[in-house]
C-alpha cells in the first residue's frame, strides 16, 4: 500500500533552477561542447515538468512526451558533437567565439 | 543535484563538468523514480548516463580539451548571463509559486498501476504511432547526417 503526498511546487521549482543554470551555461560559456552540456540541462529540466505534471495530472501521455525528448536530445547531441568536432577540425579550436567568419 | 547543475556550468576542468552533468543526470532519473515514472527513470539512465555521457566524454577526447584546470571556458559575458538566469529563475519561481502554490502530487497505488511499463508502452503504440514512426526517421537522419558532417575527406 503506497499513499504519499508530496508538493507539486517543489518539482518545477527544481527544474526553473536547472533550465536557469543551463541558460546561464548557453550564455556564459565558451567551448563547443560544454556548451552542449548546457544544452542538456535546459532539456532535462523539462523532463522533469513533464513527468511532474503526469503524474499530477494522472495522464501518462507526459511520460510518452519526456520520452520522445529523451530521444530528439540523444539525436541532437550526435549532431552537435559531430559539428563541434567539424569546428575544431576547421579552426584548431572548440571555441565558438572564433566562429565569425561572417562577422561584417 | 543543484550543486552538480552549478558544477557543469562553473567547473574550471572540462572533464569534472561532464562528470558533474552525471551526477544532475542520475538525480534526474531519481526524481523520476520517486514519481513512479519506472520506465523514463530506467530509460534515462540507459540512454543518457550510459551513451550521452560517453559521447561527451569522446567529444572531449577528439577536440584535444586541456584535461587540467583553465580559466579561459568563459567568455566575457559571465555577469550579463548571470544577471539573465538569476531574472529568469526568479520570474519562474514566482510564476510557478502563484499558480500552483498549494497543489500536490499524490502518489498512491492507482498512479503506480496507471503509470507502469506496459501502460506506457500502449500509449505509446497506441496513440503516438505517427510521433514514434517520425522520431525513429529523425534518428536515422541524425545518425546518416553526424557519420557526414564529421567525415574527414
Amino acid at each position: 500500500m503506497l499513499a504519499a503526498d508530496v508538493a507539486l511546487n517543489q518539482y518545477l521549482i527544481l527544474s526553473a533552477f536547472l533550465f536557469c543554470t543551463g541558460v546561464y551555461g548557453v550564455l556564459a560559456r565558451r567551448n563547443g561542447v560544454l556548451v552542449l552540456l548546457s544544452v542538456e540541462l535546459m532539456l532535462n529540466a523539462v523532463n522533469i515538468n513533464l513527468v511532474a505534471f503526469s503524474a499530477f495530472t494522472r495522464n501518462i501521455s507526459g511520460q510518452v512526451f519526456a520520452l520522445f525528448v529523451i530521444t530528439i536530445a540523444a539525436a541532437e547531441v550526435g549532431v552537435g558533437l559531430a559539428i563541434v568536432l567539424l569546428i575544431y577540425r576547421n579552426l584548431r579550436s572548440p571555441d565558438l567565439d572564433r566562429v565569425d567568419q561572417l562577422k561584417g | 543535484m543543484a550543486g552538480g547543475a552549478i558544477g557543469v556550468v562553473r567547473s574550471p576542468n572540462i572533464v569534472h563538468a561532464a562528470l558533474f552533468l552525471i551526477v544532475v543526470l542520475v538525480g534526474a532519473a531519481a526524481q523520476y523514480i520517486v514519481l513512479l515514472a519506472e520506465f523514463v527513470g530506467i530509460t534515462q539512465f540507459f540512454i543518457y548516463i550510459g551513451a550521452i555521457a560517453v559521447l561527451f566524454l569522446f567529444g572531449i577526447m577528439l577536440t584535444r580539451a586541456p584535461m587540467g584546470s583553465r580559466t579561459d571556458f568563459d567568455n566575457d559575458q559571465r555577469w550579463p548571463a548571470a544577471i539573465v538566469a538569476v531574472f529568469l529563475a526568479g520570474v519562474l519561481v514566482a510564476l510557478v509559486v502563484d499558480a500552483f502554490g498549494n497543489d500536490k502530487i499524490r502518489l498512491d497505488d492507482q498512479l503506480l498501476e496507471t503509470s507502469r511499463t506496459g501502460p506506457v508502452g500502449d500509449s505509446i503504440f497506441r496513440n503516438f504511432v505517427i510521433p514514434f514512426e517520425v522520431v525513429s526517421m529523425l534518428l536515422l537522419a541524425a545518425l546518416v547526417g553526424a557519420v557526414v558532417i564529421a567525415r574527414r575527406d
